[in-house]
């Protein structure tokens, strides 16, 4: 029996023990006495959610891969075992054996989200970490950030040893086996980073110093070895159908959020909406087979005994080999009793169709991401979605029996006026107006329902909108109230709803999405006056993040509140993602201009991306 | 055809709720290529009924699941086929056939439970407060403890519940209680009845005594087998069924 790191009275305490105890089917075993490189791969939120997280079992298992790496997962631990790891002073430890942290190689965390960047610290402190990776010595795992996140590491420059650009495919086995060799020569920590700093998508904040103008903006970013590189570029995968896949995928025994097979299709996305960082940081699109995507779909329905498969992908509708995919999964999952879940994919004739032979139509809801109430702030956007198309495809999908629709918009984007935010409730009313025209009364279950869910508006690292202001809370909460009002005045009012998002943690999202190195000390105040699960909104306290940024002399406005300079140098820029700095400023100026750039498949637009030599770029 | 299945749930297992117990069986069935007859409707799911749940933290020998297959290979491969795609602490015993008439549906039919509980830490309780007390509680001709359930809470007399309750040499306790929807008594229960009857009659009793809440932080238990009843005498649910040739 595989010895826990936690007393049973302690995990009966615990009010879910199983998001500590491991032995979950398909996790990897192996001998910690006949491995060289120990790895944890750490998600910084709750176990249901990290382990729902597809890029973290694609790590897991390529790192697996190798006979000589051990990979073990690592989650935050919840509230409530956060508290009696600390009061019992027990060290944080991976699932699969158990072992304490600090007996690792590398910890690897994924950054999803910015609002997770407390759990790093929370995760690290638990282990016996230092905090800061000036502080940390010899004997202490390296700490490597990846994912999203890292595409603007600077906030969190001072907790990291090093960070991944790009996808893991590519260079982590270099970046070991460079480790082990350090290892066998006796090379320090130092000799390590540094040669480290050479490999291809590998980033060491501390070779690296950051100079700044009077006016606070960077000045230059300046590299403090030859092994350092001045730009970055983010490495990718070119051939998907021959990147590493995982076949066998853990299966937890809690509900995970995700607790279905889940089958990546492809890779970047063709549309280029302005506000969407996802959309240049994966460019180019990369395709898999369907031969590959069906023998995959099997493999790991066999493996795991799931009974539902999911399709993963930015919008999964622009896959051009979407219809013989469908028919090809449909059969299969007939026969096995498995159900589809088909998550981004556009209403339209064809995919209502399929949509009616994987899922009840009666229950279950449609959903529309306009994010923008009317067409002039959608071209702002670019997001090609039109009233037009957005109505023909709720006529059809009433016909089809539906009666729930799902609403996604934005507020506070840029050149944003009133007629767009009562834009909102209009385009509720009209589709609601649809139904009724549609759907003569004999056959009406009811009301149809409407529901709008409008999020505030961040502007992200490598975006066309990376330029933009943000608004203050205050004017957040202005605009919400506002379109809540042109809701109650809609003659269907009873069938729409209208529900938003808090407003002061999208500011501090803001902070730290286009943070510098200095916001990294407001991040550690904030952590020492208590924040952790900050993405939780049960547990979200923004007075004590104000206090963090009184502590740390760093002023929030600078961050959010100011449009930046064409020309200000970003503390990003150091990164190379294909996409570049002309292209986006091209796009924020076409985007002030309200015109629309023609997506991938259309035009190629010159962004960048075409520089990995592989993708949409690249076909034909 | 329906199939009764026996299994175990040891070691490390006992931190699986049974929500979770229930949504593995799902899984592992799958895993393991067994023909499972599913639900009609919309979205179908297998047909599959557990019986009585264990306790967080608690171990067992005798738990069951009835599933209905298509068809299926003899009871030894069944085994077999299983128990190459269980996590460790899971076993099955046995896969069986149900006799097709009659009620045979596993909660229904339960009427007994059997344990083992062990005291922990060991010589919670001395062996001088246990020897005589223990004979004392049982030979009581009603015990009284409040008892809490979904639907109603109160005081109950817990005594005709108890079938045998040995306290046996190598220091653990046997216990047979009623169990299944009609009567269900669990050995928290006993226990708590135990240490109240302790109290009452002043033995010296250890400072952390538990009180009625928290029984469980001191009782180890481990469920042995589940029982139904044949023409008055007590049968394993495991018995119910017949091996597949």
């Amino acid at each position: 029996m595989r010895k826990l790191a936690l007393r049973e009275d302690i995990l009966l305490r615990a009010e879910k023990p199983a998001r500590y105890t491991g032995g979950e089917i398909n996790a990897v075993m192996k001998d910690r006495e006949q491995v060289a490189v120990r790895f944890a791969m750490v998600f910084p939120d709750v176990y249901e959610i990290g382990e729902s997280h597809l890029g973290m079992k694609i790590l897991y298992h390529l790192l697996n891969s190798r006979p000589d790496v051990w990979c073990e997962r690592v989650y935050s631990p919840w509230m409530d075992m956060d508290r009696i790891l600390r009061e019992e002073h027990i060290p944080l430890f991976a699932l699969e054996s158990q072992d304490p942290l600090k007996d690792f190689d590398f910890l690897g965390f994924t950054l999803q989200y910015e609002m997770c960047y407390t759990n790093v610290l929370q995760v690290l402190d638990l282990a016996g970490i230092p905090l800061l990776a000036a502080e940390r010595g010899e004997d202490v795992p390296l700490v490597i950030g990846g994912g999203p996140c890292a595409y603007n590491p600077e906030p969190l420059a001072d907790f990291f040893d090093l960070f991944y650009m790009g996808e893991g495919e590519v260079s982590y086995f270099a970046l070991l086996d460079l480790y082990k060799e350090n290892r066998a020569k006796g090379g320090s920590r130092q000799d390590f980073l540094r040669q480290a700093a050479a490999i291809p998508g590998i980033y060491v904040p501390s070779l690296y110093r950051a100079e700044y103008h009077t006016d606070g903006t960077l000045a230059d970013f300046v590299p403090l070895c030859p092994e350092a590189p001045r730009r970055i570029r983010k490495v990718i995968v070119s051939q998907m159908d021959e990147a590493p896949y995982p076949l066998k995928p853990v299966v937890p025994y809690l509900k995970a959020t995700q607790d279905r097979v889940v089958l990546e299709i492809m890779r970047g996305c063709i549309r280029g909406c302005r506000f969407c960082q996802a959309g240049m940081i994966y460019r180019p699109v990369r395709q898999k087979s369907v031969e590959n995507l069906l023998d995959t779909a099997y493999c790991m329905l066999d493996a795991t005994g799931y009974d539902e498969i999911s399709l993963s992908s930015l919008s999964s509708s622009d896959y051009t080999e979407l219809a013989p995919l469908l028919d090809g999964l449909l059969e299969a999952c007939r026969e096995r009793k498995v159900n589809i879940s088909l998550p981004s994919l556009r209403i339209d004739a064809f995919s209502l169709d399929v949509m009616s032979k994987v899922q009840d139509v009666k229950k279950s809801s449609l959903t529309f991401a306009p994010e923008g109430g009317t067409q002039r702030i959608r071209n702002v956007i670019n997001k090609g979605l039109t009233e037009e198309e957005i109505l023909s495809g709720a006529a059809e999908a009433f016909r089809g029996g539906w009666s729930k629709v799902k609403l996604y918009f934005m507020l506070g984007l840029p050149t944003e006026t009133e007629e767009d935010m009562r834009g909102i409730a209009e385009l509720s009313e009209k589709i609601a107006k649809c139904y009724y025209a549609e759907v003569p009364k004999e056959q009406r279950k009811g009301k149809v329902q409407i529901t709008a869910s409008a999020s505030f508006f961040v502007p992200k690292p490598f975006t066309p909108f990376q330029w933009a202001a943000m608004e203050t809370e205050e004017e957040y909460l202005r605009r919400a109230r506002l379109v809540k009002d042109a809701f109650r005045e809609q003659l269907n009012r009873k069938s729409l709803h209208f529900q938003y998002h808090e407003a002061d943690v999208t500011v501090l999202e803001g902070v730290l999405a286009r943070g510098d190195r200095r916001v990294g000390r407001a991040i550690l105040e904030a952590y020492r006056l208590g924040a952790i699960y900050d993405a939780w909104s049960e547990f979200f306290d923004m007075g004590r993040w104000q206090e963090a940024f009184r502590r740390a002399g760093v002023d929030p406005d600078f961050y959010t509140r100011r449009q930046r300079q064409a020309e200000e140098l970003f503390p990003w820029d150091f990164i190379d993602i294909g996409v570049t700095k002309r292209f986006l400023r091209r796009e924020w100026e076409r985007a002030m201009e309200g015109l629309v750039t023609p997506n991938c498949r259309e035009a190629c637009s010159g962004c960048g991306a075409a520089v990995f030599g592989g993708g949409i770029c690249h076909e034909n | 055809m329906k199939i009764r299945i026996r299994f175990s749930k040891t070691g490390n297992m006992r931190f699986i709720s049974h929500l979770d117990v229930m949504r593995y069986f799902q899984k592992a069935l799958r895993r393991a290529g067994v023909a499972i007859c599913f639900s009609q409707g919309f979205s179908p799911h297998p047909v599959m009924s557990f019986a009585s749940p264990l306790g967080m933290g608690e171990t067992s020998e005798g738990e069951y699941v009835d599933i209905e297959v298509d068809h299926c290979e003899s009871s030894a491969r069944m085994v077999e086929r299983l128990n190459a795609v269980m996590a460790e602490g899971f076993r099955v015993r046995s896969f069986r056939r149900l006799p097709d008439t009659g009620k045979t549906n596993a909660m229904a039919t339960i009427a007994a439970a059997d344990y083992r509980v062990l005291l922990r830490p060991e010589g919670f309780l001395s062996r001088d407060v246990l020897g005589t007390a223990w004979e004392d509680f049982l030979g009581q001709e009603s015990i009284v403890v409040h008892r809490k359930t979904k639907s109603r809470e109160g005081d109950a007399d817990i005594r005709p519940m108890i079938r045998v309750a040995r306290w046996q040499e190598d220091g653990s306790f046997f216990l047979r209680l009623d169990a299944g929807s009609v009567r269900n008594l669990k050995p928290e229960a006993v226990f708590d009845g135990f240490f109240r009857y302790l109290e009452r009659t002043g033995a010296p009793v250890p400072a952390d005594l538990p009180d009625s809440g928290s029984v469980s932080r001191v009782l180890q238990i481990h469920r042995l087998d589940l029982y139904g009843e044949r023409e008055g005498q007590l049968v394993s649910l495991e018995e119910l069924g017949e091996e597949i040739p």
